[in-house]
């Protein structure tokens, strides 16, 4: 199965299962949980069933496009499911048969793991799942987002599309899996995965981006200043990542990084709490014929 | 009749290290549940897959015990009209307990007459009792962390989804949280039926086992182990046999087949720990070793499963294996192209603790403090070398790849590159033992510099973290303090060294305020640390059966001399374990009680007037000296029977002198006495510590 094929057939089912199909979220993010998209609506009390890509860059991963595992840059498929209903668990391994695993060949095993995203404040309890041995899922319960307890609890599934793709193409490198008919990914993303690691670990501007950190970072305090939520989030996105570059690059000393942590979880809080009075202000819109029962 | 009750609580994947921990409670809280409800049964058994816990009561009473008890009415002169028939107040009476005239008798209670009502309650049937009551027993559960999920009010360790609950052949209804129990099941998750009626309890563990689920995790345990051996005997290896990663494992399977699996030659030529962590640790595949304990090229993964479309099954953990230990040999011969030393200079980047500095910082301390701990046991320039050494390179491998990638192995690895590095044999092994013991029961170091540079290590770690003041409580130890405290105690008493604990601690944290600069209250500081060294000290004294007066006793003698101190308290526990001896020790009972008031233990001879303070002064002065000699040369037997001789004096003292008299003088000087022989005694227990 061409990597197109994959994300097509796995947004397609979840499409299916009532998922609003959504496009990555243009800005720069080490995961798919930081998207708006599942920060901000695991949120609250309202529901919300959700299937997107995303692009998710973390320089310290980088490796000059040699190293057969590792990127700069990859690809989750992220599905949230608030509530998580019931049969969760199910409507997953359907989404595997739909690319073609069947569990019957396979061992597919759900092994505890606990995720945790501190410059988020975020945690939940679940699994990674495992094809015959392989990690090919990260399966989250949310409990605590943006440091706050979560009033609805959503099922995070997020899909490591190229480990997926790497098992079901059989091939040992990254690099080698299949576009489509004509394209590999190497042809698409081994250039970029090199100028980026030369920029992450030798070139980036250290005085720069430390610049660029104070920036959006008081960029992000002055929107939620004015109850700009979406625009805040976003500068909370940018710091992020450029703490991330930084980190990469080496200019972060060890007590300085434990700092820069605290000040994108900070962020985040503030950002999270301000949507929570928001959607509540607005009279959480989505609960209404949202298709849930009233949890009160 | 003998009734059967089941209860399976059915979730999704529960991690394998909680489980025993929850069918613990499962079966208590049930046992106390039908002691208080007073239902009588025979066994409770509890069994467990990954999606289902489950617990079976056998020999259940019908109903509950019947309780009879009588309760007080009215009295007699109200309960009766003038033509003796009942009036409001008793009919009322009856009516709320639901009896009649003939329940009802009479009673004197001071000095009248009252109605008492005989009342029997008549036991509930056993099944609606466990209705009422498995809610609640599930609800109890508890977990170091649990979850809620999709809005319900309930928390578990991983979300239940459905409930078993059946008397005999029929369904004991309850619902928890929205949850409907029910009579039916679930089978394998892949090969088994949806959903499976359960008839009888009696047919549960076939109907299961046709839908490839073993209930019985010891079944499932013995699966694993006859068909895992049988497939590594054709190969004429063993399994690396590992209790814990057997238990694990029988815990994440429902219907396990062991599948062996290849290791590609060129893997076997890295270091053994190197192979078998990535497979143990990360992939739960048990290692295959042969006779001599040499690694063989074979694994041993146990499938959630049957045997169908195996070899795709082994081709893809072959594959995963394959890519992590690449990735291992990858950081071996990278870590290997430099010495060891090389690594120091990146621990300055790497955080010890916040306020505690680098690992380097923590480097140069260890160093320190490993030297003064040498110098009490004044070990030789040889070895001084090798500790200095040792503990230099000691976190070197916390900044190699290998450690980065598996923890773990700290202290392994630094031993190996050590030895690639051309270190001695020592040196090597040293950076193994700073660990050591890692867990109740584990290896102690061997080495004089292992155990010396281990003792260093974790008492600069307690020390440093108690002077930021974030010392361990209740259940909070985040930097295993407890555990640490333990092994010093555990490495000075096995090694039968005289180190001063109080003057290490001293040093240590000496070094925190002359290399970090550290500002804190020096004296409460070490009054906490030697308090909470003392508090383990005793803990484990009476792990290994000493009196609990007997420790306390040794223990309030300051606790600078671990391995003394225990010397004194075995001696004092066969002592008081013997017929009349312990009636001598407890003599000295009053003597200590009484000599807390002198003032000194200057004795003045011609101040004592009474015959008996005189005797008992002589008798003290007889055998002074030969009991500081005893106690010097730590001969605590001979101390002891010396200490007997003064039994009669101290009863006579006792029972013809008053101590507490006028004259100032003489009071003062017969605390003094008191003071004296107390202060001798002092040197091996408080004595006033003791029980009888």
């Amino acid at each position: 199965m061409y990597f197109q094929d994959l994300m097509l057939k796995l947004l397609e089912f979840w499409g299916n299962k009532g998922c609003i199909i959504l496009e990555p979220y243009d800005v720069e993010k080490g995961a798919g949980t930081m998207s708006p998209y599942t920060f901000l609506r695991a949120l609250g009390p309202e529901p919300w069933k959700v299937v997107y890509v995303e692009p998710s860059r973390r320089p310290a991963d980088a490796r000059y496009g040699e190293n057969p595992h590792r990127v700069y840059q990859h690809h989750q498929l992220q599905v949230i499911l608030k509530p998580s209903p019931e049969d969760v668990q199910d409507l997953y391994l359907d989404s595997l048969r739909a690319i073609g695993v069947d569990p019957l060949k396979h061992d597919i095993r759900f092994v505890e793991d606990n995720w945790e995203a501190p410059t988020l404040g975020a945690w939940g309890l679940g699994w990674e799942v495992w094809l015959d041995g392989m990690e090919i899922t990260q399966f989250t319960y949310f409990q605590q987002v943006g440091s706050i307890d979560c009033d609805l609890e959503s099922a995070e599934l997020t899909y490591g599309l190229e480990r997926i793709a790497m098992y079901l193409q059989d091939v040992d490198n990254i690099f080698d899996i299949k576009w489509n008919e004509d394209f590999t990914y190497g042809d698409i993303f081994k250039k970029a995965e090199y100028e980026h690691s030369v920029y992450s670990f030798e070139k980036a501007n250290i005085e720069t981006l430390k610049h660029l950190f104070n920036v959006y970072e008081e960029e992000a305090k002055k929107s939620i200043e004015e109850s700009l939520i979406a625009p805040s989030y976003d500068y909370v996105l940018k710091s992020s990542h450029t703490f991330n570059v930084l980190d990469a690059r080496g200019a972060i000393s060890v007590t300085e990084r434990t700092h820069y942590i605290k000040r994108v979880r900070d962020l985040a809080r503030l950002v999270a709490s301000a949507y929570i009075e928001q959607r509540k202000e607005l009279g959480y819109p989505l609960l209404k014929g949202g298709g849930i029962e009233d949890e009160q | 009749m003998s009734n059967k009750y089941l209860l399976e609580i059915g979730t999704e994947e529960l991690p394998a290290r909680l489980i025993e921990g929850a069918l613990k409670q499962l079966r208590d809280n049930t046992d106390k549940m039908l002691k208080e409800e007073r239902i009588g049964y025979e066994s409770i058994k509890t069994y467990s897959t990954p999606r289902r816990l489950v617990l079976i009561i056998e020999g259940l009473k019908d109903e509950q015990d019947t309780l009879e008890e009588s309760i007080k009415g009215p009295a007699k002169r109200i309960a009766y009209d003038d033509d003796g028939n009942p009036t409001k107040a008793l009919q009322g009476f009856m009516r709320g307990k639901n009896i009649t005239l003939e329940d009802i008798y009479l009673e004197e209670h001071n000095g009248e007459e009252y109605i008492y009502g005989n009342i029997v309650k008549e036991g509930k049937d056993t099944k609606e009792v466990l209705s009422n009551n498995m809610a609640k027993i599930i609800k109890s559960i508890v977990f170091p962390k649990s979850m809620k999920w999709g809005g319900k009010n309930l928390r578990f360790a991983r979300p239940i989804r459905w409930l078993v609950s059946i008397f005999n052949d029929q369904i004991a209804p309850f619902n928890l949280e929205g949850i409907e129990a029910s009579n039916i099941t679930r089978g394998h998750r892949f090969l088994g039926r949806g959903y499976i009626e359960i008839k009888s309890i009696d047919e549960y563990f076939d109907i299961l086992k046709d839908n490839y689920v073993i209930v019985d995790q010891n079944k499932r345990k013995e699966m694993i182990k006859y068909a895992s051996e049988r497939l590594v005997k054709e190969k004429g290896g063993n399994i690396l046999s590992d209790g814990g990663l057997l238990d694990e494992v029988t815990n994440i399977v429902e219907y396990p087949t062991p599948i062996i699996g290849r290791i590609k030659e060129e893997y076997l030529r890295l270091p053994k720990d190197v192979i078998i962590t990535p497979m143990k640790e990360q992939l739960r595949f048990f290692p295959v070793v042969s006779d001599k304990g040499r690694l063989l090229p074979y694994f041993i993964t146990v499938r959630n499963g049957n045997e169908d479309h195996i070899d795709i099954v082994r081709k893809g953990n072959e594959k995963v294996l394959g890519a992590r230990l690449e990735d291992a040999k990858f950081f071996y011969y990278d870590d290997i192209e430099r010495p060891l030393e090389d690594y120091i200079e990146p621990l300055k980047t790497i955080v010890f603790q916040e306020e505690l500095g680098t690992l380097y910082d923590k480097t140069i301390r260890v160093q320190k403090l490993a030297k003064k701990a040498g110098d009490y046991l004044e070990v030789g320039e040889e070895t001084q070398k090798n500790i200095n050494r040792a503990a230099y390179l000691a976190k070197a491998d916390l900044a190699t790849k290998m450690v980065n990638e598996f923890t773990e192995l700290q202290g392994r690895m630094g031993m190996e590159y050590a030895k690639q590095s051309g270190e001695n044999e020592i040196v090597s092994t040293a950076i193994y033992e700073q660990y050591l013991p890692r867990y109740s029961g584990d290896e102690l170091p061997t080495t004089t510099a292992g155990a010396l540079l281990s003792i260093a290590d974790k008492l600069d770690t307690i020390s440093g973290i108690f002077a930021i003041g974030i010392q361990p409580t209740g259940s909070q130890d985040p930097y295993g303090l407890r555990r640490q405290a333990l092994g010093i105690i555990n490495i000075i008493l096995d090694k039968r060294w005289t180190l001063n604990l109080g003057e290490l601690v001293d040093f240590a944290l000496y070094i925190y305020v002359d290399e970090n600069n550290l500002v804190f209250d020096y004296k409460s500081v070490k009054e906490e640390i030697m308090k909470f060294i003392q508090g383990r000290v005793k803990n484990m004294f009476m792990d290994m059966g000493i009196r609990y007066d007997i420790v306390d006793g040794v223990i309030s003698t300051g606790i600078d001399d671990v391995y003394d101190l225990k010397i004194r308290a075995d001696k004092l526990n066969d002592y008081l374990n013997r017929e009349g001896l312990a009636d001598v020790l407890f003599a000295f009972n009053r003597v200590v009680t009484l000599a807390k008031q002198a003032a000194t233990d200057e004795v003045k001879r011609d101040l004592l007037i009474e015959e008996e303070e005189i005797e008992l002064y002589d008798a003290f002065n007889s055998v002074e000296e030969k009991i500081l000699n005893s106690l010097d040369d730590k001969e605590y037997d001979r101390a002891l029977e010396q200490f007997i001789v003064l039994k009669d004096p101290i009863d006579n003292f006792f029972d013809n002198v008053m101590v507490m008299v006028e004259d100032e003088d003489i009071k003062e000087n017969r605390l003094n006495l008191l003071g004296k022989i107390s202060k001798t005694m002092l040197m091996i227990c408080d004595l006033s510590k003791l029980v009888k």
